[in-house]
């Protein structure tokens, strides 16, 4: 039943939230910590699990597969309430800084991957 | 008849925004195809389509939640908000290699680090530039610049002014928006395509907005590695900013 499926990534999310929360607290932060990448990194043990044992049946994971497939709707709905207005107007400041983040953090990303296609034509193809 | 029509959407709210995001999913596609000949996403069009419409919206109504401000489009702030968001996004953990996240797991965690401080260090610079002199709205205003919900929670900590508060959001806010809208464009330059160099990206570029509107414009396989990194940047910004990073500027000013 997909239901199970989506119980299950329910049950996922919610522990992972929970947990980020008391890493919050234990850390003596007034925030989440990661609360939502624990709740993934259970969800892939729970599923290695599953298939492992064969308890997880195909249908079940559907309630699962349906949920991330409404993630880019969802993504859209949550650049239509983006607030846009204020970002745009916090003068050139705000501005340059942004722009001035984004760029330098893009060429950190490209530096990094780059090394990794080098680093992968020199390891051993196995 | 208007009067009805307003009941209708705001009775059924959440119903009313998967019609709207089908619809504009559906005209985003058909622009991709027609107008660009593929070569940009229909997801990417959508979030420039659904980024602009959030600017309309707050023009109109003066709020802070773009569209969602409106009273007929109230269901967008319940689509798009932070629980269906998050549940989306732990969904597409389904879809990851284990093998693959593990192995680029340190690599991943240093790119958040790296994402943590160069950002922080931008916007303290600036910020001096602008003439910001105080310990308390330099580390504000730098957090703010990691994210924009490290930049409130920081100043709030630490005691920074409302007017300081509001600037670091600002900066966070804009960061979150031209990653949207710049990743697909810099996919190329950044080396975009596996599942490793998703997760260097979600860890540079931090913000899960960001990130995941970013990558779900790029190449949606790419999604679950990006955000699997990027959902830990908040909490690691939360928890160095007001303490060590703080300490330093003090430090230093």
């Amino acid at each position: 039943m997909p239901l199970y499926g989506t119980a299950l990534l329910a049950g996922c999310h919610l522990t992972g939230i929970l947990l980020g929360e008391l890493l919050g607290r234990a850390l003596g932060v007034q925030a989440n910590v990661g609360g939502v990448g624990i709740a993934m990194l259970l969800l892939i043990a729970v599923r290695f699990h599953g298939h492992k044992h064969g308890w997880l049946q195909v249908k079940s994971e559907e309630g699962v597969n349906y949920w991330a497939a409404l993630y880019i709707p969802v993504v859209i709905a949550m650049a239509m309430q983006q607030n846009v207005v204020k970002a745009l107007s916090g003068g050139p400041m705000v501005l340059l800084t942004a722009i001035a983040t984004v760029t330098a953090c893009a060429g950190c990303v490209s530096f990094i991957n780059r090394r990794e296609v080098m680093a992968a034509d020199e390891a051993p193809k196995n | 008849m208007n009067t009805l029509l307003q009941k209708l959407a705001v009775d059924n709210g959440l119903i009313l925004s998967f019609a709207i995001v089908g619809l504009v999913v559906f005209c985003s596609g058909f622009l991709s195809r027609k107008l660009t000949f593929g070569r940009v996403q229909g997801s990417a069009i959508a979030i420039l389509i659904g980024l602009t419409l959030a600017y309309v919206g707050g023009r109109m109504t003066g709020g802070s939640k773009g569209l969602a401000d409106l009273t007929f489009f109230s269901g967008l702030a319940l689509m798009g908000g932070n629980m269906l968001r998050d549940f989306a996004i732990v969904a597409t953990a389904f879809e990851v290699q284990p093998t693959e996240a593990k192995r680029a797991g340190w690599i991943g965690a240093i790119a958040l680090l790296i994402g943590t401080f160069l950002p922080f260090i931008i916007g303290v610079s600036i910020a001096y530039a602008f003439g910001y002199r105080d310990a308390i709205s330099l580390t504000t205003i730098g957090a703010g610049t990691v994210t924009y919900i490290v930049g409130p929670v920081t100043g709030a900590a630490i005691g920074a002014s409302s007017e300081v508060i509001t600037l670091s959001i600002a900066v966070g806010v804009f960061k979150a928006i031209l990653v949207m809208v710049t990743t697909p464009m810099l996919a190329k330059f950044m080396r975009l395509k596996t599942p490793r160099s998703a997760m260097v990206f979600g860890g540079l570029a931090g913000t899960v907005s960001g990130v995941s509107a970013g990558l779900a414009a790029t190449d949606r396989s790419l999604v679950p590695y990006g955000a699997l990194v990027a959902t830990f940047h908040t909490g690691l910004g939360c928890l160095l900013a007001p303490s060590l990073l703080y300490f330093i500027v003090r430090a230093l000013v």
